[in-house]
């Protein structure tokens, strides 16, 4: 969840995934009959973990994976989900390239970190969106998450894609 | 420039663009189908949305779910039914006159040479094999196409795939996909496109180069492209359509270099549970491995060739008495020329079911979810954990050939030992 007061900080306990969680894995296709993010919720990682989207200590929390998280299927439906799940930040060691640009695109806030293998079930992490600091406080450990190119962080700094459209159409009119 | 650098530099009207650059640009066409664009269209109303930008450049097609498995299904259809009345989109396909997306889209000539398509589904790469840039993009940049006509793009570093060598009797497109993905792994062309050159194109039809263009997502690749040569000019002349060669300098520096001899290549198989995890065919039959279902069609293997091919196996040969087999034409132009070239009476006469186009048991949608348990043989393009249905069921991926011969034995079989 925010750490209050700081605007781009924030702080929750860690789930940890494995390499290539693929899309069909965060929202499996027979729960595509329906875009409503409460719902879509519901099932969130559930052939990965089956259940995690109706746990109750979810709220808040951060999704910690290794390589090429997201992979497969272009659905928005898997950011979408993982937001409206209440998940405040997924950190991984790397990113497919359509979840990557779907979770900028709709704000939910990624972090590419080498080191997310160093996390583990349970520890509580912090992230600073704004620095890319990164800390285990359980672990005591702090480590740098790779920086948005300048592009991108003035879609992120807008909120998503949409909303800085909405802005730059306004600004022209 | 590479073919990716060629394509982008000029839609934005610019000399030269660098991987690493981000563009701002014009779509030609932005498509997208039952699942994703229902969040589309919420989206754009969401901001403020009344007009869309352009219709003549929106496709829309139902094909996941249809003809519509379930309510929720129908309703979601008819959302994008009643947009595209909304809104004078005219490339709205309704059942009867649809294909799946990325078999109908090229097959219309809704897309062509030297365009840049987005499209909400990760398969849109399969257009990169007309010398399109096309990549799978999400709903919501989908929605801002809607809204102002234009999407935000990194310019790519490519891998060059260089193919040589000929095709050994039942070795096709799939297998080389299958291969180069096993080769470079699931993440292995992540952000980067794969351009393909050689002596080998000369060989690889549009259908076999569109199955290979359509897999570049599997090892995480943002496009598949194929210069445009006589093959693809012969394509577009049948559509009535121009285009310019496109093709690379010779001193074009490249990302990374894979070189694969088609001649040495063997019918690949991929295991569960990822795309990359390949064998070849004559070791996956000594495995012995129990088939319950076989699906030949998709986005990827539903077109004509490759009905054409499992009709060869499955001439004068029955299913297995334990198999279901499922034959899922790509578009309503391939059942009519299935059905012309007597194909639909091979599979009926093999015991086949023989579909109406729909993307169904690819992804667990309908019409062929596996138990748990079960296995099956498909020429799709996901083998994912529950992909088609049940998340203790397995899918093999394979060619058609493969997938036909499979179906006859029962078990996982190479169709040059039937």
């Amino acid at each position: 969840m925010k750490v209050e007061g700081e605007k781009m900080k924030i702080r929750g306990k860690v789930f940890v995934f494995g390499n290539n969680v693929n899309t069909d894995e965060i929202i499996p296709a027979r729960y595509l009959n329906t875009a409503d993010p409460t719902e879509l919720a519901r099932y969130c990682m559930e052939d990965a973990r089956p259940g995690f989207g109706r746990g109750t200590d979810i709220k808040g929390s951060i999704i910690v994976a290794g390589e090429n998280f997201g992979c497969g299927s272009s659905r928005e439906h898997a950011p979408v989900a993982i937001k409206a799940a209440g998940i405040s930040c997924v950190m991984a060691r790397s990113f497919a390239r359509i979840f990557f640009r779907n979770a900028i695109n709709i704000g939910l806030p990624i972090v590419e970190l080498t080191e997310a293998d160093t996390f583990e079930e349970g520890d509580i992490a912090e992230v600073d969106l704004e620095t890319g600091k990164v800390r285990n406080i359980t672990k005591s450990t702090e480590y740098n998450a790779k920086p948005y190119p300048a592009f991108l962080r003035k879609i992120v700094e807008a909120g998503g894609w949409l909303e800085y459209c909405v802005k730059s159409l306004q600004s022209l009119s | 420039m590479t073919l990716a650098q060629k394509i982008l530099a000029r839609k934005a009207g610019k000399s030269r663009v660098e991987p690493g650059e981000f563009l701002l640009l014009d779509v030609d066409v932005a498509l997208a189908n039952d699942i994703t664009a229902p969040l589309a269209i919420q989206k754009f109303k969401e901001y403020g949305g009344e007009k869309v930008h352009d219709p003549d450049r929106i496709v829309l097609v139902p094909d996941h779910f249809v003809p519509n498995k379930d309510i929720e299904s129908a309703m979601q259809v008819k959302l994008l039914r009643e947009f595209a009345e909304e809104q004078g989109i005219k490339h709205f396909y309704e059942v009867g006159r649809m294909g799946i997306e990325h078999v109908l889209l090229p097959e219309e000539g809704l897309v062509k040479s030297g365009d840049l398509v987005v499209g909400a589904d990760s398969h849109t790469c399969t257009y990169g094999a007309l010398g399109a840039f096309a990549t799978g993009v999400g709903s919501t940049d989908i929605a801002g196409v809607y809204l102002t006509g234009r999407v935000w793009l990194r310019v790519p570093e490519s891998i060059k795939v260089q193919l040589v060598g000929s095709f050994k009797d039942f070795v096709t497109a799939k297998d080389v996909i299958l291969k180069l993905i096993s080769i470079l792994g699931v993440d292995g062309a992540n952000y980067r496109a794969l351009e393909f050159f050689g002596p080998a194109l000369r060989e690889i039809s549009m259908d076999g180069r569109f199955t290979i263009s359509n897999m570049a997502i599997e090892a995480g690749g943002k496009a598949g492209l194929f210069p445009v040569d006589e093959v693809t000019m012969a394509y577009e002349k049948e559509r009535n359509i121009e285009v310019e060669t496109l093709s690379v300098d010779e001193d074009t520096v490249y990302w990374k270099e894979v070189h694969l001899d088609l001649s040495q290549l063997e019918p690949q198989v991929a295991y569960p549970f990822l795309p990359s995890n390949t064998k070849d065919v004559t070791e996956a039959e000594r495995e012995g491995i129990k088939v319950d279902q076989v699906v030949i069609g998709s986005c990827t293997n539903g077109r004509i060739e490759d009905l054409r091919l499992a009709a060869q196996v499955l001439k004068g040969r029955k299913v297995a008495p334990h198999v279901r087999c499922i034959v899922i034409p790509g578009s309503q132009n391939v059942v009519k020329r299935a059905l012309k070239e007597g194909l639909v009476d091979i599979f009926l006469e093999s015991e086949c079911v023989f579909s109406t186009p729909t993307c169904g048991p690819c992804l667990g949608g309908h019409m062929g979810v596996l138990a748990e348990g079960e296995v099956a043989v498909s020429t799709t393009n996901r083998n994912f954990v529950g992909r088609m249905g049940h998340p203790k069921s397995k899918v093999f991926l394979a060619s058609p050939a493969v997938a036909a011969a499979s179906a006859v034995r029962g078990y996982i079989a190479d169709p040059r030992r039937l």
